[in-house]
């Protein structure tokens, strides 16, 4: 036997978050009655590994595990803010959680195994890595969705979730089975290049994309394959789908530029079409349908739906600038998607879930400044300056252009007007009306805080744009 | 001069004074907000002075020039500059300012300082807008400036102010994206760059040029607004608050005029003449078909609201006539209109403040307890309806005497807008302000105030000055637009 030692250095962040997911849930087990123990020890966590990976930050591209585990730019730069993305939920979360009997030791547990999972993802360069990686972000998120037993939305919720989300999996893992078929190898790169060689039956191969295409438009919520998101979204508790509105989000735009753009960019030809499809049916469906919604939480996730389509807009393009520009996308969507449901998290209370949109008539008398917060939030998703969604959509838009879709930057663009309404309705429910419910808005200093950075952040980065675009743009170039 | 940004002073100022005015906070401090508020205005018109006292007349291209590295990402750059047409804008807005934060000084109650802040906000800008030559930070400006009108318009509106505000947002979004559509294909074409001043050198194809031409028309053609997608303004107009109103009028809709001056026409030319057919149509349309029907309206404010497109159908004739007199008489008619329809706007707020209604019908009679206002409301009527000695006739003889050079009977129409104009104005006024007294609410007005009669004073000098004596207007308009003449008649195939 003689089994070299694999380099642990690159996976250190990820052997940390795992060691310290089991330390908490021996610890909790311990100290049953104060749960500040955990809550604190997870964010500590997620700081040490934000530590771990800032100071191994790899600016080349390094593999170990017999190559199946990759360590770049990219992989880096999502994990930390993926790191920053879970400790926010995780605050925003607090309050609402203690009230609701979910501020439970497994909660922290889950949400550390969710995370391993996604950063396995960010960090695969072998399909079935990936797919491990997917699966036990998943199989947290279901168990995170239906940790609420009583609420039967919930636990319908989760079945949904977790069925779809089979469902899904199985369509992956048969595509890239297929794809193995073809190409004989699993590793990102190999099926790079023997695509790039060529392969003896172009149809498995197509056939394989199609799977791992339809896969992955499950797993992003693009249209058609959304079904899950808006049932999810509304049926799970607000700190859940807070969860598994964002980071979840970093992991999943990782795994497309793992398979599709790394794996398969030799099909670039082929799976265009099949984005620009995805593209403009998550738009026109998420859109349309956002503006019949009176919950603010499914409201949120058919704006979800059309977001997806929007970044993928900068994919379709095929082109390195693209990438970062749908990376930026994706890291500002993160951002706003906090801030949102932040602030359904801030105006819910014992025994009251702020998730209708008549919750926020009147909020601008009931408190100016969360009034103003969450206006920058939906002029940001809406997409106008001066905030930074507004250069997220420049950015996609910019890179479909140059690849010369104008006639689908046109009707993208067209479809944002439909998407400024819902949001607009938002911004007059807040501003324009009387309020129906006159109970003051309470909240600990550090949430308070923290949603404050997060509203002027959509601002602040809406002036400055530059340092996190350059970033994306370095992290994308340094890695593909 | 040297040295100092002026450019940026007069962007960023109001929207610091807004945001310091935001900080004063619940209506309990309403009096600081007010003087914050005041202040913030006074100081934005004074550095704005050096921008005509320090402007070189002889000079075509931009000045004040600022150009710093703002998004290296896309080679977007934090690039202002004025020209002949562009620093007067600046100086009309910073001056409207000031008379919006007086004329509501009394008049609004609640949330002041949210009130104050918005349209120091939206003064900054604006004179963005009127600054910027990089595209995107054009559009950044001209975007963000959207935000505080939906507020203005909904929150101090009246009763169908959503629907009103809703409506004014949606449709400037629809033309502004496509407008950025152009944007990002002008970088493309330009081979990566934002330049305004750049773009009005690249060489593009008839085609290029017309769609490109009608992504920006989308984006003007409605702020103008233009026949037929005018029909956001009468809604904006009668549901805003009197201050509202008054940018909306006296600024807002220079900015889609500007548009076409900025862009459509330098970055387009070939389409511009092409398509002048077809814009000096839709341009007549509006003096003579919504000059019609501002003759039968009921409401002061929307009969203001459909003067104003007719007048702006003026300035647009002019822009698409190519022609120097066309051409000045177009930016004159967009100063003169700015006071003109201002005051107006002012005319008929103190009148709503007193009786909570815009009907023409219930009122009658005003001129017999409120001399002092007949006056002012007399002068002003006169200047919209184009009489000599007011700012309202120079301009619009201009444009006549321009469009006469290209078409007789182009001139012909839109000389009819000095009868219907006088005829909607005045017969408005005459049943507003003549006969005997309507009804026991008249009995009880009062004469303006000294703060209403300083702003309406204000705005009476600037008609009257510039009626009688356009040339420090004309004057530093001059040489850009001459240049621009010059530019225009060039092709770039």
């Amino acid at each position: 036997m003689n089994i070299a030692m694999p380099n642990l250095l690159p996976v250190l962040p990820e052997i940390f978050v795992l060691a310290m997911a089991c330390v908490i849930l021996l610890v909790d087990l311990g100290v049953k009655q104060n749960r500040f123990i955990a809550y604190a020890l997870t964010q500590m966590t997620l700081l040490f590994a934000a530590w771990l990976t800032l100071s191994d930050f790899h600016s080349q591209v390094e593999f170990t595990f017999s190559h199946m585990f990759v360590a770049d730019a990219l992989s880096d730069t999502l994990k930390l803010m993926t790191y920053v993305a879970v400790s926010v939920t995780l605050v925003y979360g607090r309050a609402y959680n203690g009230l609701r009997g979910l501020y439970r030791g497994e909660f922290f547990v889950l949400a550390l195994f969710a995370m391993l999972g996604m950063m396995v993802m960010i960090s695969a360069n072998h399909f079935l890595v990936l797919y491990l990686g997917l699966e036990l972000m998943s199989l947290a998120l279901y168990a995170m969705v239906a940790m609420r037993r009583d609420s039967p939305q919930a636990t319908e919720a989760a079945m949904k979730y977790f069925i779809l989300g089979a469902l899904a999996s199985g369509l992956l893992l048969y595509g890239m089975s297929l794809i193995y078929g073809a190409t004989g190898s699993l590793y990102n790169n190999e099926v790079a290049l023997a695509v790039m060689q060529g392969v003896e039956s172009k149809a498995l191969l197509s056939m394989g994309l199609v799977f791992v295409v339809a896969g992955l438009a499950f797993k992003l919520g693009a249209a058609p394959f959304h079904m899950w998101v808006p049932d999810v979204y509304h049926g799970a508790p607000t700190a859940v789908t807070l969860f598994l509105g964002t980071a979840p989000k970093l992991a999943a735009f990782a795994f497309v530029m793992r398979l599709l753009i790394e794996g398969l960019q030799g099909l670039v030809a082929d799976w265009q079409g099949m984005l620009v499809v995805l593209s403009v049916v998550s738009m026109l469906v998420g859109n349309l349908t956002a503006i019949a919604q009176t919950n603010l939480k499914r409201m949120l996730a058919y704006s979800t739906i059309s977001h997806m389509g929007f970044m993928l807009l900068g994919i379709l393009s095929g082109a390195l600038s693209g990438y970062g520009a749908s990376m930026f996308y994706m890291v500002t969507y993160v951002l706003m998607t906090l801030g949102a449901f932040g602030m359904i998290l801030l105006l819910s209370r014992r025994g009251f879930e702020a998730e209708h949109l008549n919750d926020f008539k009147g909020l601008n008398q009931r408190s100016p400044w969360h009034a103003f917060l969450m206006l920058l939030v939906m002029f940001s998703l809406a997409g106008v300056p001066p905030t930074v969604g507004f250069y997220a959509k420049l950015a996609v838009l910019q890179a479909a252009l140059q690849a010369g879709f104008v006639g689908l930057v046109v009707v993208a663009v067209l479809l944002s007007v439909v998407g400024a309404f819902y949001y607009l309705r938002i911004v007059k429910l807040m501003y324009f009306d009387e309020p129906l419910d006159q109970n003051p808005i309470k909240a600990e200093a550090d949430m308070q805080l923290l949603l404050s950075a997060n509203g002027l952040g959509i601002l602040l980065l809406g002036i400055m744009p530059q340092p996190l675009m350059a970033l994306c743009i370095y992290s994308i170039q340094h890695s593909l | 001069m040297q040295g100092i940004p002026l450019l940026s002073l007069v962007t960023w100022l109001p929207i610091a004074a807004g945001v310091l005015a935001l900080a004063t906070g619940s209506d309990r401090n309403a009096n600081y907000a007010r003087i914050v508020a005041l202040i913030g205005a006074l100081t934005g018109f004074v550095v704005a002075i050096p921008l005509y006292t320090a402007f070189d007349t002889m000079e075509a291209g931009m000045q004040f020039v600022e150009r710093k590295n703002w998004i290296e990402a896309f080679n977007i750059h934090y690039y202002l500059g004025v020209d002949g047409i562009s620093t007067l804008f600046v100086l009309l807005n910073s001056f409207t300012t000031v008379l919006v934060v007086i004329a509501g000084w009394k008049v609004i109650e609640k949330k002041v300082a949210q009130y104050m802040a918005a349209f120091l906000i939206m003064s900054g800008l604006m004179n963005g807008v009127f600054a910027a030559l990089d595209g995107v930070l054009f559009y950044v400006f001209w975007e963000a400036m959207l935000i505080p009108m939906f507020l203005i318009i909904g929150i101090w509106g009246g009763p169908n102010r959503v629907y009103a505000s809703i409506k004014f947002f949606l449709y400037t979004l629809l033309g502004s994206l496509l407008m950025l559509v152009a944007f990002l294909y002008l970088y493309n074409r330009s081979g990566g760059s934002f330049s305004i001043l750049e773009y009005h050198h690249l060489p593009l194809t008839m085609a290029e040029q017309v769609l490109i031409f009608f992504a920006f028309f989308t984006a003007f053609a409605v702020k103008v607004p233009m026949w037929p997608v005018h029909t956001w303004l009468p809604d904006a107009h009668v549901e805003a608050p009197t201050g509202g109103s008054v940018v909306l009028a006296a600024i807002m809709l220079k900015i889609g005029a500007y548009g076409f001056l900025r862009f459509s026409l330098p970055i387009a030319p070939d389409a511009s003449h092409y398509l002048a057919g077809f814009m000096i149509t839709l341009s007549l349309i509006a003096v003579v078909y919504i000059g019609l029907v501002a003759l039968v309206q009921a409401d002061m404010k929307k009969l203001i609201a459909y003067s104003s497109i007719s007048h702006m159908g003026f300035v647009t004739l002019g822009i698409f006539l190519f022609n120097a007199f066309g051409l000045e008489g177009a930016l004159v008619q967009m100063i003169s209109h700015g006071f003109v329809a201002g005051a107006l706007f002012l005319c008929v707020g103190v009148l709503y403040d007193r009786m909570h209604s815009r009907q023409i019908a219930d009122y009658g009679g005003v001129a017999n307890k409120m001399p002092v206002f007949a006056a002012f409301f007399m002068l002003f009527a006169m200047a919209n309806s184009g009489l000599p000695a007011t700012s309202g006739f120079v301009g619009e003889f201009m444009v006549i005497m321009g469009t006469i050079k290209v078409n007789f009977w182009y001139a012909f129409l839109a000389a009819s807008t000095l009868i219907f104009g006088a005829a909607y104005t005045l017969w408005m006024f005459k049943r507003v302000m003549f006969g005997a007294v309507a009804n026991a609410h008249v009995e009880e007005l009062s004469d303006i105030s000294p703060r209403e009669f300083l702003v309406l004073a204000l705005l009476a000098l600037a008609v009257l000055g510039m009626g009688l004596y356009p040339l420090p207007v004309t004057e530093v308009m001059h040489a850009s637009v001459n240049n621009l003449l010059h530019h225009v008649a060039q092709s770039k195939l």
